[in-house]
């Protein structure tokens, strides 16, 4: 079986446009096969915003400095070390030439959006957001010869002893095949398969909200691993946080995340309170929250706050359940409205002083005698109008991929498979064990999509 | 205005508000991401800072089929036509010439013929050149009213915006700020430089900000060059025709033919571009006024090339004719924006300097 295609990239985000690009400059004829349709393409890369960059002095939008060792250390701190320092450090090292080479290929930077200052050194935003980048890299893939094919279902990369020898599909209602010289897989992770999702965390994960794209369904990364790829990464596990429990199934995206928590308290369908709402600041409580809401009954939580806190956090998607009596809230809610007046009383029994109170930091402003405590930020919830918001878990992807080399290549326990390999979030959980740190994710899929197009195109030529 | 226009776009900036990734395109969201509550006075605002450079659009992880179905462009598109029918005055007349690029062509007929009509009832009065056609004290009898006229219900206009849109005290600074956005059209140029995306879906083109400029800085030396001819009337006694090495001539042979490059730029883009961007109700009237602005351009340098010739009494009543509509359609017609693009600009000066 021949094909006039050189290499084949599965996927249709970042990682595989970086692959694509890569292998075009070195002459190879590339075929995207991206599984959703135009309006859709480009995975979770859609839904990113930044890219984060290692650098010696201020390059683009990025201020002052940010070293390897800085960068390492606060990958470490996200991961608790759960991290392959080699490829971490390719990452890393790498990611400082890939902003000129991201501004060459048509992505256009801009200056930390407001209500993300904090992210100013370290990570440069796209202007208009990953999508926009996702068109630049389509535009410019396609003068450089690639081609795209959308609504392309990979459905099998057969393995033959150390080489894939073909590529069975599914495009315009006709099964069909090729053989590439070289396969580079992007294509994701599983969290959009909820039968996956729930046989890997069990039944609350169907009450689960995926963040991004509905086309992540870990097809290809299923396939490959049936057939005895090394894998990488807890196959239980996913990185979620706390969204607006009104989201939609799939793709809601950056705008369903609910920054309250701390100004609030947290209460389960009972009305009980179940964790400290004050334990800490941004991100570490952004990422506990998803964890915490799928362990209630019915995965699901709701934050109630009052009018002075209203202003303290980024505007919601969808505008507060708002009331002016606690009792009416519940009830707006679906809560207990005795038992939520019980559980703010007790809580506003407990606060003390709260002339210290300070919204970005963490304040010392605690309860005494309540269980569990707030440690930070407890003002009583006294205020009318009262504003309710529902949380659910908000999945952004799962840790299991495939276990790559250096140069981005796949294996089996026999060794290397000559012309298979894998760059992106499909192979992330070499290098994020656990945790996430913002924009570290574009920073994987540009380095290793680049090294995975450079390595394809190599063994094509 | 209406409700529906407005509730629209509130729920569309209520989720740009949470989203923030546009935020380096234009003037609109640093403005939109002040708020958290979104008023009528702020909506309309919004509406007419926004220059529909369509960036937002094209970048966005909302838009159909995704169930929040963003489309914020198209949402201030049909909040500023209405808006700018409800602060029209009289108001009648706006709704009927707003939409329609058949009541502007059939406006211009009638200009038309209100000048024919002229001709032949004034007469000449002796003298020569185009006076001979039409006298030129008959020519002020008409043109200073459709000058004046235009002008007096564009400031109602502006007013009833201003009083809308909460605006304060206007500051030197402010308009100074404003006029320089207007003079560069800095909110096409994508916040990157690239320019904005319209003809060719997400592209990045500067075709249609150069084409807006070659029409806006035309149409400002044709003004220019009329007003230069009215001084030399008045002021030295110097009666049209004028020779090529006179200002009239100088500022408005050059500015013709930008307009007329300008709109037919302009209008091919626009046929390239996705209407459902914009508001589609009135994609009609704003081709309409291109192509009348093409015609007051092409009728006033064929008056220059053909001057001399027996075509010149006919090309002298088009031109008029469509001099005339202009006019009289200014406040009713896509050339409202530049008035209200303005004061949305100074307006948003003020936002700034109070923020």
């Amino acid at each position: 079986m021949t094909s006039e295609y050189d290499i084949a990239v599965i996927g249709g985000g970042n990682a595989a446009l970086c692959a694509a690009m890569t292998a075009a400059e070195r002459g190879a004829k590339v075929v995207v096969l991206e599984t959703a349709p135009k309006t859709y393409r480009g995975g979770n890369s859609r839904h990113t915003r930044n890219f984060r960059c290692m650098h010696s002095t201020p390059l683009g939008p990025l201020v002052e400095a940010y070293g390897e060792d800085e960068y390492f250390e606060d990958l470490l701190k996200v991961t608790g070390g759960k991290t392959d320092e080699r490829l971490a450090r390719i990452a890393i090292r790498t990611s400082e030439e890939c902003l000129p080479w991201m501004e060459a290929h048509g992505v256009r930077f801009q200056p930390s959006l407001s209500g993300t200052l904090s992210l100013a050194r370290t990570n440069a935003f796209f202007m208009g957001g990953g999508k926009s980048l996702v068109n630049a890299y389509y535009r410019t893939a396609g003068k450089l010869g690639v081609d795209v094919l959308y609504e392309a279902n990979v459905t099998h990369l057969q393995l033959e002893g150390d080489r894939i020898s073909r590529v069975d599909y599914t495009h315009e209602g006709q099964h069909r095949s090729f053989a590439p010289r070289a396969v580079i897989v992007a294509s994701g992770g599983f969290q959009a398969n909820t039968d996956w999702l729930t046989r890997a965390w069990g039944p609350p994960a169907q009450n689960f909200l995926i963040r991004g794209t509905p086309y992540n369904r870990g097809v290809v990364l299923a396939d490959l691993l049936d057939q005895g790829v090394r894998s990488v990464g807890d196959p239980t596990q996913c990185h979620a946080v706390a969204i607006d429990g009104r989201a939609p199934k799939f793709d809601g995206g950056i705008v369903t995340r609910l920054d309250c928590v701390p100004f609030s308290i947290v209460v389960n369908k009972n009305a009980e309170r179940f964790h400290d709402e004050g334990e800490d600041v941004w991100p570490k409580r952004y990422a506990i929250w998803g964890r915490l809401i799928a362990n209630q009954l019915d995965q699901i939580g709701y934050v109630v706050i009052d009018a002075k806190s209203l202003d303290l956090f980024m505007p919601s998607v969808f505008p507060p359940v708002k009331a002016d009596t606690l009792e009416e809230l519940a009830d707006k809610m679906g809560l207990p409205p005795e038992k939520l007046l019980e559980t703010v009383t007790a809580f506003n029994a407990a606060c003390g002083d709260t002339s210290t109170f300070h919204p970005t930091e963490l304040d010392g402003v605690t309860t005494s005698g309540l269980t569990p405590p707030k440690s930070n930020w407890a003002r009583p919830i006294t205020e009318a109008p009262f504003y309710g918001y529902s949380l659910r878990t908000g999945v952004t992807f799962t840790y299991l991929g495939l276990k790559v080399d250096e140069k981005a290549r796949c294996s089996t326990e026999n060794g290397p498979i000559r012309n298979l390999w894998a760059a992106g979030e499909t192979m992330a959980g070499s290098i994020l064990g656990q945790g996430y740190l913002a924009g570290f994710g574009m920073t994987i899929g540009t380095v290793f999509g680049r090294i995975a197009g450079q390595e394809a195109a190599n063994h094509a030529n | 205005m209406q409700t529906d226009l407005l509730r629209e776009a509130r729920r569309q900036a209520e989720i740009c508000n949470a989203c923030r990734y546009c935020e380096g395109y234009c003037s609109v969201f640093p403005a939109l991401h002040q708020e958290r509550f979104f008023s009528e006075a702020n909506l309309t605002q919004l509406a007419n800072l926004c220059h529909n450079c369509r960036g937002c659009y094209y970048a966005c992880q909302y838009t159909a089929p995704h169930e929040f179905d963003l489309n914020l462009p198209k949402a201030l598109a049909e909040v500023r036509q209405d808006s700018w029918e409800s602060f029209a005055w009289p108001a009648p007349l706006a709704r009927r010439f707003q939409k329609s690029g058949v009541m502007i062509a059939l406006a211009t007929v009638l200009g038309f013929g209100v000048l024919f009509l002229a001709f032949r009832m004034l007469g000449s009065a002796g003298g020569s050149g185009f006076y001979a056609v039409l006298s030129h004290s008959a020519m002020v009898a008409i043109f200073l009213p459709a000058f004046l006229f235009p002008l007096m219900s564009i400031a109602v206009s502006l007013r009833r915006y201003w009083t809308a849109t909460e605006g304060g005290r206007i500051t030197h600074d402010q308009i100074v700020d404003a006029f320089a956005s207007a003079a560069k059209m800095k909110n096409l140029a994508g916040g990157h430089g690239d320019g904005c995306n319209f003809e060719d879906e997400d592209r990045f083109s500067q075709a249609r900000r150069f084409a807006h400029q070659a029409v806006m800085y035309g149409f400002l030396l044709c003004f220019a060059s009329t007003t230069a001819g009215t001084i030399l009337h008045y002021g030295f006694d110097m009666p049209a025709p004028y020779p090529f090495w006179s200002l009239p001539k100088l500022l408005g042979i050059p500015g013709g033919l930008l307009m007329v490059i300008g709109t037919i730029w302009l209008a091919s883009l626009k046929l390239k571009a996705d209407q459902s961007l914009g508001a589609p109700s009135a994609w009609g009237g704003e081709m309409g006024f291109i192509l009348l602005l093409f015609l007051v351009a092409l009728s006033g340098l064929g008056l220059y090339a053909l001057g001399g010739t027996t075509a010149m009494p006919a090309l002298l009543a088009i031109h008029l004719g469509s001099v005339l509509s202009f006019f009289l359609l200014t406040p009713y017609t896509k050339m409202v924006h530049g008035f209200y693009r303005l004061a949305a600009l100074i307006r948003d000066e003020q936002r700034k300097s109070a923020g």
